[in-house]
């Protein structure tokens, strides 16, 4: 590592991503994020020479402040009008629904699901047997339509915990998720019981959950497609009781450089190929469904 | 003796007017895509295009119904040298010239619906309309190229999946499957495009009397008239819209196949006159003591 100063506030970690934060630290997440990872000289450099004005510079800023006066957020790698974002995620998943199980498995060569055992097992939902007048837990499972999470939840709480009163809320903000997650769940013990059931919602807006209702809050592969971020941790923080668990499972950066060389010629070559394939989707639903 | 003189007119072009093999493009990174070449334009290396073409190939034999991996199966496989092939037919015919300066698209705002439903009948544009009623699809259905690099070639590709189903019109081959794979035949014998040709795999999903009809009667008819007819590539449909298909046929040089839903209604017909008669005789002998 070089001697120059390296200044890291936010952790990086490798893939997947795996950060549990107790409801007071949600509020941390609201601070601006700084990075700064060398002070090289010739890196300044460029920087100082990019905001050099030009004769023609004047009128193409203010095109382009034009431009960003709508307000836009991150789709992938492009940046789309807000009120684009939620319909263009809707589409994206309508279409895909019941081929999406298959996509996940083709394009992570099958590793999504270990990705998914250990966010459970590290979780480990269900109540201790040893604890005196437990009350049931209750899991809100957002972006959760086809149901992986929510069945692997229920399954570690029953068999290895003995838990057999923790209840999953299935959260999701398109119908056709939804519909294939209930049928998936027709193969689950809990299809018709109690201990699972299915909310049509938008994660910004969970006006049916009550405010510090929920023991664990969970989003797996699902922050990226919140059009406004804030505003779903927000009804996080509402919805959490105090002490309650929010837990993130999300795809991040590769530190060793050769595997992110590897990595990121699948994302860009492979991925796109896998989704026009099997779905007829080349773009859009690699990067939802994927890649940084 | 026709198919001879046609690749030997082919090799006795001078070199400048013979076909391009290779283009100039130097392969590429994913991580680093050169720039569209027009809209739409997705540019991919070897390796992707391979793959994807290879890809395509088997998941349209197992789901036929994917006309979007059908599109990118003959996008990806027309380059090198075949819709470079094409693009120069289309060059060394005049109204194949006019066609690409000015490059006509096909859509519902250009063929005008009324006005091809109020053509009389047997003409190309009534042909044209009555298929499109009968598969309840719009001239809008069809996928934009992405794949092809060459922008000139790009709208070549294009003009010929618009133009499909006016060759419907012109053979009177009917939309299902058996008739699909002999225009299929046909096209592949008279553009030379590698998607055609594969396509013709297809055969292994048609039954045992539907293949036998093609391989006697429809594939010969295919590669005969494909080879000794004209490019139908070069002719402009706008223009030719209430002309009589027979009328154009005989200027194109091809022949008409034995019409496949009379013949397999007439088949339909005698199979249940065959079984009507088989289920009273049947009923006669029970009836014998």
């Amino acid at each position: 590592m070089s001697s120059r100063a390296r200044l890291r506030i936010r952790q990086h970690i490798k893939i997947p991503c795996i950060s549990r934060l107790s409801s007071q630290l949600q509020a941390k997440l609201a601070a601006p994020i700084l990075w700064r990872t060398s002070t090289q000289l010739s890196r300044r450099l460029l920087a100082a020479k990019q905001h050099q004005r030009c004769l023609s510079c004047s009128v193409r800023l203010a095109q382009e402040q034009a431009k960003q006066d709508a307000k836009t957020t991150h789709f992938g790698f492009e940046n789309v009008p807000e009120s684009d974002k939620e319909s263009r995620v809707g589409a994206v998943f309508s279409s895909v629904a019941s081929s999406y199980d298959t996509m996940n498995d083709l394009m992570s060569l099958y590793i999504h699901r270990l990705w998914k055992d250990r966010f459970v097992r590290s979780l480990n939902p269900g109540l201790h047997p040893k604890i005196s007048n437990p009350t049931p837990q209750t899991i809100l499972d957002i972006a959760g339509g086809t149901g992986d999470i929510a069945f692997r939840l229920l399954l570690h709480a029953s068999t290895i915990n003995n838990d057999h009163t923790s209840r999953v809320i299935v959260s999701d903000i398109n119908p056709a998720m939804l519909s294939e997650g209930k049928k998936r769940s027709q193969d689950t013990p809990w299809a018709w019981s109690e201990r699972l059931s299915w909310v049509e919602a938008n994660a910004e807006k969970l006006s049916m959950i009550e405010d510090a209702s929920i023991d664990l809050y969970t989003v797996a592969f699902g922050i990226r497609n919140f059009t406004n971020k804030q505003a779903a941790l927000n009804e996080a923080f509402r919805v959490l009781k105090p002490g309650g668990v929010f837990a993130c499972l999300e795809f991040s950066k590769v530190n060793n450089a050769v595997l992110n060389g590897a990595y990121k010629r699948w994302s860009f070559g492979a991925i796109p190929l896998i989704g026009q394939l099997v779905a007829g989707d080349r773009g859009e639903l690699s990067i939802s469904c994927g890649e940084y | 003796m026709a198919y001879a003189s046609a690749s030997r007119r082919l090799l006795n072009l001078p070199p400048s007017q013979r076909v391009t093999f290779f283009t100039s493009t130097r392969g590429f990174s994913v991580l680093n895509r050169p720039p569209p070449n027009y809209e739409g334009h997705v540019p991919l290396n070897v390796f992707e295009r391979g793959a994807l073409a290879a890809g395509s190939a088997v998941m349209s034999l197992l789901n036929p119904r994917r006309g979007d991996l059908i599109a990118a199966l003959g996008e990806t496989t027309a380059t090198p040298y075949f819709i470079y092939r094409l693009r120069d037919a289309m060059l060394c015919n005049p109204t194949g010239r006019r066609i690409l300066r000015d490059r006509p698209r096909i859509t519902s705002k250009s063929m005008s619906v009324e006005k091809l439903r109020a053509l009389p009948e047997n003409t190309v544009g009534q042909a044209y309309m009555d298929w499109l009623d009968r598969e309840g699809v719009s001239p809008d259905t069809r996928d934009s190229v992405k794949y092809i690099d060459n922008e000139e070639c790009a709208y070549v590709m294009q003009r010929y999946r618009e133009s499909h189903d006016f060759y419907h019109a012109l053979t009177g081959l009917p939309v299902f499957v058996e008739g699909e794979v002999a225009l299929k035949a046909f096209e592949f014998a008279n553009t030379l495009l590698p998607m055609t040709g594969l396509s013709l795999f297809a055969v292994t999903r048609m039954k045992p009397a539907e293949r036998s009809r093609f391989w006697h009667t429809y594939l010969p008819w295919a590669i005969g008239n494909g080879l000794k007819s004209k490019e139908v590539i070069n002719v402009y449909w706008e223009e030719e819209l209430e002309r009589d298909v027979a009328d154009l046929r005989a200027e194109l040089g091809l022949e008409r196949p034995p019409d496949l839903r009379d013949t397999r209604k007439t088949l339909r017909e005698q199979r249940k006159t065959a079984k009507e008669k088989s289920e009273k005789m049947s009923g006669l002998m029970a009836d014998s003591p």
